[in-house]
């Protein structure tokens, strides 16, 4: 089973280039997922009617339909309209709407747990409402969203092999262009899910300590 | 007219129900400056949505208030700067609990005074001294008694220089041993000339405080007087009895 030179020559060159392009997909896509989570939250808990309303359909679409097909849509039916992307930008594209949708789901959630009288408090001082959701409501709620959206980026974090489906070579692409050519699925698939429960462990420890590091001292969660 | 500029707040037949239950039915009254007014009576005769409906935290279904003889009520956006001028403090303190006790206070010099971070520094420090609390500075909310987070809710009102404190029952939430020290603040508050409107059962504190105890019940004033008048000599039967009961539960006359 174990072929060093196979594993050094011809499966990790390919892999550490497949790697990176994964980074890039999961770098590019949280930040923005995360933004949009926040308006799209905040939209629908404190906008008005309208603006409420088409937060929540944004929720029920995105949420609802599969990301493969979203990314589908993007980038092979979305040119036929005029508007095209290249691979890597209709997958991140894709990730974002799709992370944001969910995060806007936990930080709505955290959002309605913080307690009316902080923002009773802040209208008090003079503050508008912009500021209280900004200075006050917010600053708490994303403390409490903070394992939520932890979840979602390492969902993020698998599903960016979808990117391979758009023909965005990322790391599983990679993996199965060399497993395709030497026909050694089990080891290179292997090797590969390896490599994803680094990142996924990296990437929640690293999500813990941020965690640890937002607390606020003495309260008890 | 040196009468009306000393009328700092003037409420007007405030009318307030929730569904089908009126909380208030027409409440008015006038508050020169300095006086300190305590609101008494049982629970649920609508003190506390009447000290929300004058900064509009709570939007009154009709009367007027008027401060500095301003309309507060329908000032659309400049309710904002109306509310700057008149502190609050709540029950459960409210205090923004992801800030220090310093940022709690510093927190609305900042975003609503636009004052400078050092200067904002320096008299939320100065607000926190004058109620006892600038060597908890650095603590957060959870890790202060209730009486020490209500102290630094007043500093935090009291930092916007607000021209009228209104207090919604500010030591029901605290058990006895605490409620001292927070009295002991807001009478300091008071003697040193603060216009303050106080929800509370405190009786002993408004008995040596109050300029006027407003005595309402079922979403009215039923009677209002000097403390010695009212409570030694009410109009009313209720009033006496409320006022028994009261005196039984909280010692009048030196409230510690």
């Amino acid at each position: 089973m174990m072929d060093m030179p196979f594993l050094k020559d011809v499966l990790i060159p390919p892999l550490l280039e497949g790697l990176v392009v994964t980074l890039k997909l999961i770098i590019c896509s949280i930040p923005f997922g995360f933004v949009t989570g926040i308006l799209i939250a905040t939209g629908r808990v404190y906008g008005n009617r309208y603006i409420s309303f088409l937060c929540k359909v944004y929720v029920i679409i995105f949420k609802g339909c599969p990301l493969l097909m979203l990314l589908f849509i993007i980038y092979f039916g979305l040119p036929s309209l005029g508007i095209s992307f290249s691979p890597f930008c209709a997958a991140v594209i894709g990730f974002v709407i799709c992370n944001g949708a969910y995060n806007s789901e936990y930080i709505r959630g955290a959002i309605q747990s913080v307690k009316y009288g902080q923002m009773r408090a802040a209208l008090a001082l003079g503050m508008t409402m912009r500021q209280a959701i900004m200075n006050i409501i917010l600053p708490q709620a994303m403390r409490r969203a903070v394992p939520g959206i932890s979840n979602e980026i390492i969902y993020l974090i698998k599903y960016s092999s979808l990117a391979y489906m758009l023909t965005c070579i990322e790391l599983t692409g990679a993996g199965k262009i060399v497993a395709s050519r030497y026909f050694k699925f089990t080891f290179v698939f292997m090797v590969i899910g390896f490599i994803y429960l680094m990142l996924v462990t990296i990437a929640s420890k690293l999500l813990g300590m941020l965690e640890k590091k937002l607390e606020i001292p003495g309260l008890i969660k | 007219m040196k009468t009306e500029d000393n009328l700092i707040l003037k409420v007007e037949d405030i009318h307030k129900s929730y569904g089908n239950t009126e909380v208030l039915k027409g409440v008015s009254f006038e508050v020169k400056k300095g006086e300190t007014k305590v609101f008494i009576g049982p629970s649920g005769t609508g003190k506390s949505t009447l000290l929300r409906c004058i900064n509009q935290l709570t939007l009154p279904d009709s009367g007027r208030v008027w401060l500095h003889g301003e309309e507060v009520t329908h000032s659309g956006k400049n309710i904002n700067i109306y509310r700057q001028k008149m502190g609050m403090v709540f029950q459960n303190f409210n205090l923004f609990d992801h800030l220090t006790a310093l940022k709690n206070v510093e927190i609305s010099l900042i975003k609503v005074r636009g004052m400078k971070k050092k200067e904002a520094t320096e008299k939320a420090l100065e607000e926190l001294k004058q109620v006892g609390m600038e060597a908890q500075a650095g603590l957060y909310p959870a890790e202060l008694s209730g009486g020490q987070a209500q102290r630094v809710s007043i500093a935090r009102a009291l930092a916007m220089d607000p021209d009228v404190m209104l207090f919604d029952e500010p030591t029901s939430a605290l058990d006895p041993e605490l409620t001292g020290e927070v009295l002991e603040v807001m009478k300091k508050l008071a003697l040193g000339g603060m216009t303050m409107l106080v929800v509370t059962h405190e009786i002993g504190f408004a008995y040596s405080v109050a300029n006027e105890i407003i005595f309402m019940e079922k979403g009215r004033i039923l009677e209002s007087g000097p403390p010695q008048k009212l409570v030694n000599n009410p109009r009313f039967e209720r009033t006496k009895q409320f006022l028994s009961r009261l005196s039984e539960l909280y010692k009048l006359g030196d409230e510690k």
